[in-house]
């Protein structure tokens, strides 16, 4: 029992320590700090723009005129719990210590632990940073969710997670020349997530894609809060399925990946 | 020829038939040997000649494609997370990150590492080692000098039992080196750790080795003391030593003569 605990305290320890790294290297460099709002807060600005032009127009968006800065909002809890994954694997590329940490007690699942918490980290910091503009600027206060905001939040943090991961296996496998990576996958799934639009708008065999997709079920999920003032709880657990099957295929890609590099001799010689 | 693996019942490094080939590369051969307890071993060998590869398999960084290590006892990498913490690693070729402290860098090591009260000990080998004056100044804004001495503190902060060094000067003027390795010589004699070294630097393993590890193509060509290598080949130094073994020019049946001189030197 005591050597049980032990272990947890030592993987605990191993977890922080990750954090702290990354922490010390965001916490104190401002600039850093304002470039992980800058996008969210930008994009946030653009969409309330247009719903102030589109309101008058639009029965639809008068009904519920917070549904595009909800949207960008919640899709960047998306792209940032993704980049917060992937950066922090890529950044300990560009520092060369990527053999210091595989040397150590470091086990393949703390690693992975220590890059999940610094992504929520990033992912409080960017898009904390543009719901705070959101209701300074225009009023708007993404609590209004209600409970389903934890919904939302959980699953998209999530699929970002997963990609994140399975981002980090390619830069592993193919070397920095595959972090675009890091800064485009999450796009490949925009078009059938239907975070501006219906699914239902889509051709249908794009229909059966984003049915293969978990954030097609959240933006679903959104636009029946706000325009049915329902939770749909069908949604949220059809999302958290797909989502298990992305996790579990996110962290595979990433152990194969980090295998292989045991295997070809990569991880002392990565870096710039 | 000097003694055997079976000669070491007790090695804390044991290196049986180790092998490891890429798709069209063999880097290493079948290597075997054996490193004994409070020891310092050289492990030498011209570019390519198989010794970070070894280093790496040692590690657990790299997958041998055949053979056993045991490190302290334990099969590695079957048994990585037991043997990792009592074992650490420095090398100028793999960094820590450059925009965090020295102080920083240490504490996230002694973490990871599970040391017990780290600042305690990051402070004892800022005194111990020199580095109090650039504790607070980023890693990357450092001279090649401090940096080593700040990777040989990270290899230090654990205690370890087994230190593997890859090449631990190089890039290092004369007056750094020498105080590095008097660093680990201080380190060693209080400790009693065991060293394997990968070094270019023959005045080095003349200092610093009891045994001394020959690899050439993936291949031990041939071990044993400084002292008994220089006998054997009839040399003045390892430096001379090393170039009669990597330049080939040594037959690989020759035997020590009475007189000093190698019988199988071929050129």
């Amino acid at each position: 029992m005591s050597s049980a605990i032990a272990l947890c305290a030592g993987s605990a320890n191993r977890i922080f320590a990750l954090v702290e790294r990354h922490a010390y290297l965001m916490l104190k460099s401002w600039p850093r700090i304002v470039s992980t709002m800058y996008y969210p807060t930008v994009t946030m600005i653009m969409w309330a723009f247009v719903t102030i032009y589109l309101t008058p127009k639009s029965n639809f968006l008068s009904d519920a005129p917070g549904l595009f800065i909800g949207a960008v909002l919640l899709w960047d809890i998306l792209f940032r719990g993704q980049l917060g994954v992937s950066l922090t694997f890529v950044e300990e590329m560009y520092s060369r210590n990527l053999g210091n940490l595989f040397v150590s007690p470091l086990r393949a699942w703390e690693l992975i632990a220590g890059q999940l918490a610094m992504s929520i980290l990033r992912t409080l910091i960017g898009v904390g940073g543009a719901c705070f503009f959101a209701w300074v600027l225009f009023h708007y206060s993404i609590f209004t969710f209600g409970f389903p905001l934890i919904a939302f939040f959980v699953n998209l943090i999530v699929c970002g997670w997963a990609i994140g991961l399975a981002v980090s296996g390619m830069v592993l496998r193919w070397g920095l020349g595959a972090e675009e990576l890091a800064w485009a996958a999450v796009f490949l799934i925009a078009p059938v997530s239907g975070v501006y639009y219906p699914i239902g708008v889509l051709p249908g065999w794009v229909q059966t894609i984003a049915h293969a997709i978990p954030t097609s079920y959240v933006f679903e999920g959104m636009r029946a809060v706000l325009l049915e003032h329902v939770f749909r709880a069908d949604l949220f657990f059809q999302a958290l399925a797909v989502n298990a099957v992305y996790l579990a295929a996110g962290v595979t890609l990433y152990l194969l990946a980090i295998r292989y590099a045991r295997e070809h001799g990569m991880l002392l010689q990565m870096g710039e | 020829m000097p003694p055997s693996i079976a000669a070491f019942p007790h090695a804390v490094i044991e290196v049986r038939d180790l092998r490891k080939s890429y798709r069209r590369v063999e880097a290493v051969k079948g290597v075997s040997f054996a490193v004994r307890r409070g020891t310092t071993t050289a492990l030498l060998g011209g570019n390519g000649a198989g010794k970070t590869t070894t280093l790496s398999m040692l590690l657990g960084v790299l997958t041998p494609t055949a053979g056993a290590i045991r490190i302290l006892g334990e099969p590695m990498p079957e048994r990585r997370y037991s043997v990792l913490p009592r074992i650490n690693f420095t090398s100028p070729y793999v960094d820590l990150p450059k925009r965090l402290t020295v102080a920083e860098n240490l504490r996230v090591y002694a973490r990871l590492y599970g040391v017990t009260r780290p600042r305690l000990r990051v402070g004892e080998l800022a005194e111990e080692l020199d580095l109090v004056e650039f504790i607070d100044r980023p890693y990357g804004n450092l001279s090649a000098g401090q940096r080593t001495r700040v990777s040989l503190a990270k290899a230090l902060l654990n205690r370890p039992e087994v230190l593997l060094l890859d090449e631990p000067t190089a890039s290092l003027d004369p007056d750094i080196g020498d105080r590095m390795r008097t660093l680990l010589e201080g380190y060693q004699k209080r400790s009693g750790c065991t060293m394997l070294l990968a070094s270019h630097n023959m005045g080095e393993v003349e200092r610093m080795c009891d045994d001394v590890i020959m690899l050439r193509a993936g291949l031990v060509v041939d071990q044993g003391s400084p002292s008994a290598l220089l006998e054997r080949y009839g040399r003045g130094n390892m430096e001379e030593v090393f170039l009669d073994i990597a330049r080939e020019r040594v037959d690989p049946d020759h035997g020590a003569s009475a007189d000093g001189h190698a019988e199988g030197i071929v050129s």
